[in-house]
Formats: structure tokens, sequence, C-alpha cells
């Protein structure tokens, strides 16, 4: 058996922040088996979790003081709810590897602490009937554990997602990555048909798709992600139509022209980012995700679709005007 | 059985229910409400279709059409007219994001 400390150092937090800007995404493994924590003996609690590096760290971190055992299950560096859904931290994998570690003959009682966010993938009923081991489900956040050990069960606020701040604000990272070379290509193809105004709108747009949109989430009256995506969106490429409508040195309709290719391809781009963004959320269920995409992928894609048509339409009469 | 909520696939049949307290346990989203003699229904429309509750229930009394609800997958599938999956995201705990 290995043994892990509950300390979180310098190349943890160093491996975290990589992992959130989701570099070498696959790599932010531990080896799974059993880990022991601080002094454990035959009666310490075992806690399963992921072997992705931020789930082990929340509850290792979250077991100062406290014996126990960590049983890490294998999910291909993926998080413990994550991997739920998809059953890689699943009843299977839970069985296999109480046997494999040898867990019964290293503990005497046959109880199993489980992230309550694993519940999706682990079937409580069927590894009590095939291991022996009962799964309680502890609470959904790690750092609740010590309080669930010590108040005897979950509180209904440890039992209950929060999604808070704080949450939303660690994915911003990976989704500035994901969108980065697909916005960087579409600004420049922007800027040497349009100019900076168009591009930098466009920018603009994503960024409030990407960036102010988790941190407002909660606070926009909206019901749908997608219509906040187009109200965010909006916004942040009305300075940049306003200023190409009005034009540097006097209103042209080739300004107004500009202004309203700008806005029918900001609005559906953060659009687009915002309905994605669903995916990254514990909210929402994929009857909703449905019916906001069947909802507005046409008018998305005729939005982004005439966008373009005046962007090539301008570029074409400027080359045929020579102007 | 009959579904609960115009919004969501969950379904639940009160009359199977046991009692027994597991769906408290592990609803993120506080759905169900320990009641008399089954659970009631507290919040039906905050269902995320996690499944938890339907994997969990000892008597069948919850069943939920669960999946991977990643609006990425869904398009994709939706474009090639495949399974939805997260091998169609590329999630498949390799190099994207997970759904």
């Amino acid at each position: 058996m290995r043994t892990a400390t509950t300390k979180i150092t310098g190349a943890d937090r160093w491996d975290h922040f990589l992992a959130r800007w989701g570099v070498r995404r696959s790599e932010h493994r531990v080896e799974p088996g059993l880990y022991g924590v601080g002094r454990p003996t035959a009666d310490s609690p075992v806690f399963v979790t992921a072997n992705y590096t931020l789930s082990f760290d929340a509850v290792r971190s979250a077991l100062a003081g406290i014996d126990g055992y960590v049983l890490v299950l294998d999910t291909q560096g993926v998080n413990v709810w994550c991997a739920a859904g998809k059953g890689t931290f699943g009843t299977e994998e839970l069985v296999g590897r109480i046997e494999a570690t040898g867990l019964a003959e290293v503990v005497s009682h046959r109880r199993l602490i489980l992230p309550q966010l694993g519940a999706p993938g682990v079937s409580a009923q069927e590894v009590k009937r095939r291991s022996g081991f009962a799964v309680e489900f502890g609470p959904v956040r790690a750092s609740d554990l010590p309080g669930y050990l010590e108040g005897g069960g979950a509180t209904p606020e440890m039992r209950r997602v929060r999604f808070g701040l704080v949450d939303r604000v660690v994915l911003i990272p990976v989704e500035l990555r994901h969108a980065f070379w697909p916005g960087m290509a579409a600004a420049v193809v922007l800027y040497f048909a349009g100019g900076w105004p168009v591009a930098a709108g466009v920018a603009a747009a994503m960024l409030a798709g990407i960036v102010v949109f988790p941190v407002v989430l909660p606070w926009m009256p909206m019901r749908d992600f997608t219509s906040k995506g187009f109200v965010l969106g909006g916004v942040a490429a009305l300075p940049f139509a306003i200023a190409l409508a009005r034009g540097g040195k006097g209103a042209t309709w080739q300004g107004w022209v500009w202004a309203a290719a700008l806005a029918l391809l900001a609005v559906p781009v953060a659009g687009f980012l915002t309905l994605n963004f669903t995916g990254a959320t514990p909210l929402t269920s994929r009857t909703g995700v449905r019916l906001e995409i069947a909802r507005y992928t046409r008018p998305m894609a005729a939005m982004a679709g005439s966008g373009i048509l005046l962007v090539i339409a301008m570029v074409v009469v400027r080359a045929i005007g020579g102007r | 059985m009959e579904t609960v909520s115009a919004i969501n696939t969950l379904r639940y049949e009160a009359e199977k229910c046991a009692n027994c307290g597991m769906f408290s346990d592990v609803c993120p989203h506080g759905v169900f409400e320990p009641g008399e003699m089954a659970a009631s229904l507290a919040r039906p429309e905050a269902c995320m279709e996690c499944g938890a509750c339907a994997v969990n229930c000892p008597t069948g009394a919850i069943e939920v059409d669960s999946g991977v609800g990643c609006a990425y997958a869904l398009m994709l599938a939706a474009l090639r007219g495949g399974e939805e999956g997260c091998d169609s995201c590329g999630c498949g705990g390799g190099e994207e994001k997970c759904c």
C-alpha cells in the first residue's frame, strides 16, 4: 500500500494550474490503488475517489489530522462527476479495485465512503452484493469530509451542488485555451477584411461569452444559457458597432453595413460559446440542452451566415470599387 | 410511470417507493424530499438527469433518461446522425475538457 500526505505542495499547485489550463489534459493522473493517510488501522474509514490529481488532492488535503485510506479508482484522469457520468467511476471499476487492492484484508469493517457526485456511476446495492462492502455516499465536496465524519452523516447543505463563483471562474482558463486559435484566426481574417473595430468587436463578444458569462451566470434573468450569451455578445460588441456606424470622418453606408455585420457575428458567436458551457456545469439536463440546441441552432447559423455574407460582400465591393 | 416535469425525463412512482432515503443521499439538487410514506417531489424542475437516483433506487421507483449532456456532443451527434457520447466530444479521458 502506498501512503499519501495531506499537504498540498508548490509542485501540486503548479500541476493544478496546468490542469486548469488544460495543459497535457490527460496526464494529471494518480496511480490507481489504495493509499494510507496518517496512521490508519483496520478500523479506519476508506474514502473512494478518482485518479485525477485535482480530485485526489482535494480528498487527501481534506483529511488533515484524520487517519484513513483513500481508494483511487482508474478514471483515466477524469474527475469524479464526469467519470461517473460515463461510467468509469462506476460499479465495475470499484468492485474490481476492491479486489485488486485486497481491501477486505486491510480493513476489518465493510464500509466505503464515496463522493456523492460519484452516485450516477455506482449502484450501492450492486457493490454490496458483489463485494460485501456497503457504500455510503459522503458529501459533494471533499472539504466537507471532516464535518461529515464528525456529524456522522451529511447535512442537506453538504448534499447540494452549488456551482458558486469560484467553481465557475476556475473553468475560464480551459475555455479560453480552447477558443484561442479559432478566435485569433477569426480576428486576423476580420481585421484584414474590415479593420480593427470589426475584429475587436468579435473578440470582445468571445471574451464576454468565455470570461464574463461564467461570472454573471446566476444573475442574468434569462432562463437559458444561449440567450444570456446573445445579450452578453451584443453588449460587448455594441461600442465597436457604434464606432463603425459613426465612422472616423462621419457616417457612411459602409460603416452601417460593417456595424450590422459585426452584430450578426458577435451575437451568435457568444451564444454558441455559452450554449457549450452547459456541458461544464452541474446544472443543466440533457433534455434542456437538447431543447436549447433545437431552438437556437438555426437562428445562430442564420445570423452568423448572413454576417459572413455581408463581410464577403463588402470585401468584393471594395475590390471592385478599388477603395 | 409518469413524467413529473416538462423540462426533463424524470419519472417517479410513489407507490413503489420504500422510503429508504437513498434519493436524498444521492441527489445533488434536492429534487426529492423525505415524505411520510414515500419520497415526495420537492423540486422536479431542478433535475439535471444525472441518473444517480435511478441507479441507486432499490425498488425501481425512479426512472430517468440520463446520458452525456454536453452541447458539443449533442450537436456533433445531430450533425453526424450518430450516437451521443463522450467519444464524439473527444473527452474520453483524452484531449478535451470533460463534458
